[in-house]
């Protein structure tokens, strides 16, 4: 079996799999059955001045039957006194040394900063993580995103962190700013150990169309809140992967947004993250779900030879390039294999009505037939298709030499001629 | 107190005032009615295929893929409306038509080995809410001036009618039986569906008006073929089938040998006592025979069985509906047709003619047991009745028509069993609505 022990920028933990700072990691109480279910690590809900939250917190996106497929909340950080939570990271801790508890915080000023500090670390904290990310209530009082958006700001209170703590420090960054990098590297700058992203994205998750007001309702009315859940996952795969590209970057990142699963954890580990962090999956499944995710990395690291998670991080990266950098000469075309179709011919109306109109119904046969002189190799069939591996993308030899866009503009590579383009 | 949508209906006749008691009262749904979960669940899993196979299958070319998404997206009414457009018989059609053979069959998730959609469920599910909150879609059309009598009130000539009258034709429904919805009231197995339920879908249709139904008045009797034919502009025949078939044996008129047809139609309207029935047959090996099976076993009659002359394998009805029998305790005698029943006073025993692989008797015979035998070897046609009406084919008592339903005699239209011989309800409605495209279109514009 591989080793799933994990060094996130000094932090380290049994496994890769935190829970993110949210409503599962609000207690001691439930961070210590975290723990107990597996959990490797848990980032402690964010403690800073005294709010108080609304009723009717959170809204679900249920797609196609899909319940909680997106995910939003209008909650702010931890409603609970400070010292309670102290106190419980502090037993958290004595009974789980090995694993890894990370405070979250979120205050004002520099000597609210180094207080807090003092005191997470006085409780045991093994990192703390700076929430520059929050979209919703605490912008408006001058901090969450409203640092996140900022770097001056953020690099500013990255700083005074840093300097307090004797711990390491990660900054939860926003992904509601335009490019991630500048804000990655103000954390950087400001001295961060790594960061952790995305925090939630602004959302509106809906809206009762009978008594046309948005959700999550608070009476008559309702507020923009943070999005999350499995439907976020491209938005923070691609955020990761921006940062762990960044050659002047090159910080640890746990990665967040949408992981439910082993699967989806090893995504982020190959675009750059070193840990994992979930909230949304735990409040729809609950703590037990971490088992699957342990086995299926050790079954996935097993199988393609990684002995530690170190080994892993990153290995996408590379592959992960600019359009202009693509080869254009590239063909695929889609084969169906007639003893595995069953005929629902989904794949023809998206052909038709949602790409390139190559795929034809056929005579005597439910079996659709790919003109493949017109087959641009966009894969939409493929996505569409009920049947696994009943439609592959199949590269074609056709000779032509690679060329890239960029290339084709420098006046050098030679493109082959457009397909499905008349 | 609450408003009953249906305080307002008009009451035909004695037809809804059905005895509580009846001998179908006891069945319950042998497939239960969605929830609003399970439907919306059920409806989910629908791949919404193009050029679905399984609005292929349905003879009234239901947009099946549609309806469904309707389900799964909460837009109920414009699911029910998407079954009704194409067959106002969307309610009963759901619970009677033999979908693992139809729409069910096609789904494309039996090739992939998934379990099919629940098309007659979710059919059912929105269909029901239709009738129960009386959601009207259909209007008639202006007066035409043309008036259509139809003979028989059963599912062709409802559908027929209904069709007629958004055009604007006037609509006259000669119904012999005190009962309306023929076969779908007095046919179906209670299990799929009770005849109150069948009562309902007509009062539910019947409100699109100007369908006037005489109940108790037999054409060709009450009134004559030339009458109709003299007093409307087109005349749909769709009288469906005549009485139960016999086989002209010894002892087949004592009491306690019956013709299925008539005696389920009993089973359904009034009460019915099996106490002393120990031992029951039923002949013949057709779709009527598996339901007396399941009926007669489900009213709890101790040893029921088939008696059929061909094999398990070469009989007509279908395998899941045998197979249901089978569960509850069906027996059968293969390769077998009685010579004859005996009794003092009531059938007491069948003595039964043993056959061979072509159905030709072996000479050896054996008897058996029987205080109920139900007769389920066909109907007889009564296509001959228009016999008397030149330029009117009938081939073994079954009108012939073109495609829609014409019958080559002029204003003479034919749907239903009377034309195919014995189908499926969905068949008499889908010929029933051809037969109303084709009579409107005789009527010139």
């Amino acid at each position: 079996m591989a080793d799933l022990t994990t060094n996130c920028a000094g932090i380290i933990s049994p496994n890769p799999f935190w829970l993110a700072s949210a409503p599962p990691a609000n207690s001691g109480a439930q961070v210590q059955r975290a723990f107990e279910a597996g959990w490797g690590g848990a980032v402690w809900k964010t403690l800073g001045q005294p709010i108080q939250n609304v009723s009717s917190r959170f809204g679900g996106h249920t797609i196609g039957g899909v319940r909680g497929a997106g995910f939003n909340n209008i909650e702010l950080i931890t409603d609970r006194p400070l010292e309670v939570n102290f106190r419980e990271i502090y037993e958290t801790k004595k009974k789980f040394p090995k694993h890894a508890v990370i405070v979250s915080l979120m205050v004002e000023t520099e000597d609210e900063w180094r207080d807090i500090i003092a005191r997470s670390i006085d409780a045991g904290a093994d990192g703390l993580e700076l929430n520059f990310g929050c979209p919703h209530g605490m912008c408006e009082r001058g901090m969450g995103s409203a640092v996140g958006q900022e770097p001056r700001i953020n690099e500013r209170i990255t700083s005074w962190a840093v300097k307090y703590s004797t711990v390491p420090v990660l900054v939860k960054l926003t992904p509601n700013v335009g490019d991630i990098n500048p804000h990655g590297l103000a954390a950087k700058h400001g001295g961060a150990h790594g960061v952790s992203l995305i925090n939630t994205i602004k959302s509106i998750i809906g809206v009762d169309i009978d008594r046309f007001v948005p959700e999550p309702r608070v009476g008559t009315q309702s507020s923009n809140g943070g999005y999350c859940g499995a439907a976020v996952k491209p938005i923070a795969l691609h955020m990761t992967a921006q940062l762990a590209r960044n050659p002047g970057f090159r910080l640890p990142i746990s990665g967040i947004g949408g992981v439910c699963n082993w699967r989806d954890a090893v995504e982020f580990i190959l675009l750059g993250a070193t840990s994992v962090q979930v909230c949304t999956e735990v409040m729809l499944k609950g703590y037990r779900i971490v088992e699957d995710m342990i086995d299926g990395l050790n079954h996935y690291m097993d199988s393609h030879g990684f002995a530690t998670i170190d080994q892993m991080v990153g290995k996408a990266v590379p592959a992960y390039s600019e359009w202009g950098d693509l080869d254009l000469n590239y063909e695929t075309v889609a084969k169906i294999d007639a003893t595995k179709c069953i005929g629902c011919q989904v794949c023809v109306a998206a052909c038709h009505d949602g790409a390139h109109q190559c795929l034809h119904p056929q005579a005597g046969t439910r079996v659709p037939r790919v003109d493949e002189s017109e087959c641009v190799g966009c894969n939409l069939c493929k996505i569409v298709c009920p049947v696994p591996d009943c439609i592959t993308m199949t590269q074609v030899d056709n000779g032509w030499a690679p060329a890239t866009w960029n290339e084709h503009t420098t006046g050098q590579g030679k493109l082959r001629p457009k397909k499905g383009a008349h | 107190m609450a408003h009953d949508p249906h305080a307002a209906l008009p009451r035909r006749t004695a037809a809804t005032a059905l005895p509580e008691d009846r001998g179908e009262s006891p069945f319950s749904d042998y497939k239960v009615a969605y929830t609003p979960t399970q439907a919306v669940a059920e409806a989910n899993r629908c791949l919404f295929c193009s050029d679905a196979p399984c609005m292929n299958a349905c003879p009234t070319h239901i947009d099946v893929a549609q309806f469904i998404r309707k389900i799964g997206s909460g837009n109920d009414r414009g699911s029910a409306k998407t079954i009704l457009d194409a067959n106002i018989l969307g309610m009963s059609c759901a619970r009677v038509c033999p979908v693992e053979t139809l729409c069910v069959g096609a789904c494309v998730y039996n090739t992939l080995g998934h379990p099919p959609i629940q098309i007659g469920r979710l059919q059912r599910y929105v269909t029901d809410r239709a009738l129960h909150e009386n959601w009207q879609f259909y209007k008639a059309g202006p007066d035409s001036g043309k008036k259509v009598a139809l003979i028989g009130a059963g599912p062709a000539s409802l559908a027929c009618a209904h069709n007629l009258r958004r055009f604007g034709h006037a609509c006259t429904i000669f119904e012999k039986r005190e009962v309306v919805g023929g076969l779908n009231t007095t046919g179906v197995a209670p299990y799929k569906m009770k005849s109150d339920a069948s009562l309902h879908e007509v009062e539910w249709l019947l409100q699109i008006g100007g369908i006037d139904v005489r109940t108790g008045v037999e054409a060709g009797r009450d009134i004559t073929l030339e009458q109709l034919e003299a007093e409307y502009d087109a005349v749909f025949f769709g009288a469906g089938l005549g009485a139960d078939s016999r086989l002209g044996v010894a002892g087949e008129d004592l009491p306690g040998v019956d013709g299925a047809v008539a005696w389920i139609e009993r089973m359904k309207l009034a009460p019915v006592d099996l106490s002393g029935v120990r031992h029951a047959l039923v002949i013949g090996g057709g779709n009527t025979a598996m339901d007396c099976m399941r009926e007669l076993l489900g009213l709890k009659v101790p040893n029921v069985t088939l008696v059929y002359r061909g094999t398990q394998a070469g009989m007509p009805g279908y395998a899941h509906e045998w197979k249901a029998a089978q569960v509850l305790g069906a027996k059968a005698h293969w390769q077998a047709v009685p010579v004859a029943f005996e009794g003092q006073g009531r059938v007491q025993r069948a003595v039964l003619g043993l056959l061979d692989a072509n159905k030709q008797p072996t000479g050896e015979r054996v008897t058996v047991d029987a205080d109920l035998v139900l007769m389920a070897i066909g109907q007889g046609k009564i296509g001959d009745m228009l016999a008397s009406l030149s330029g009117i084919r009938i081939a073994k008592g079954v009108v012939q028509a073109d495609e829609r339903g014409y019958t080559g005699r002029p204003k003479w239209y034919v749907g239903g069993d009377a034309r195919n011989g014995g189908k499926e309800v969905v068949n008499a409605a889908a010929e029933g609505q051809q037969a109303a495209h084709a009579i409107h279109e005789s009527f010139g514009k």
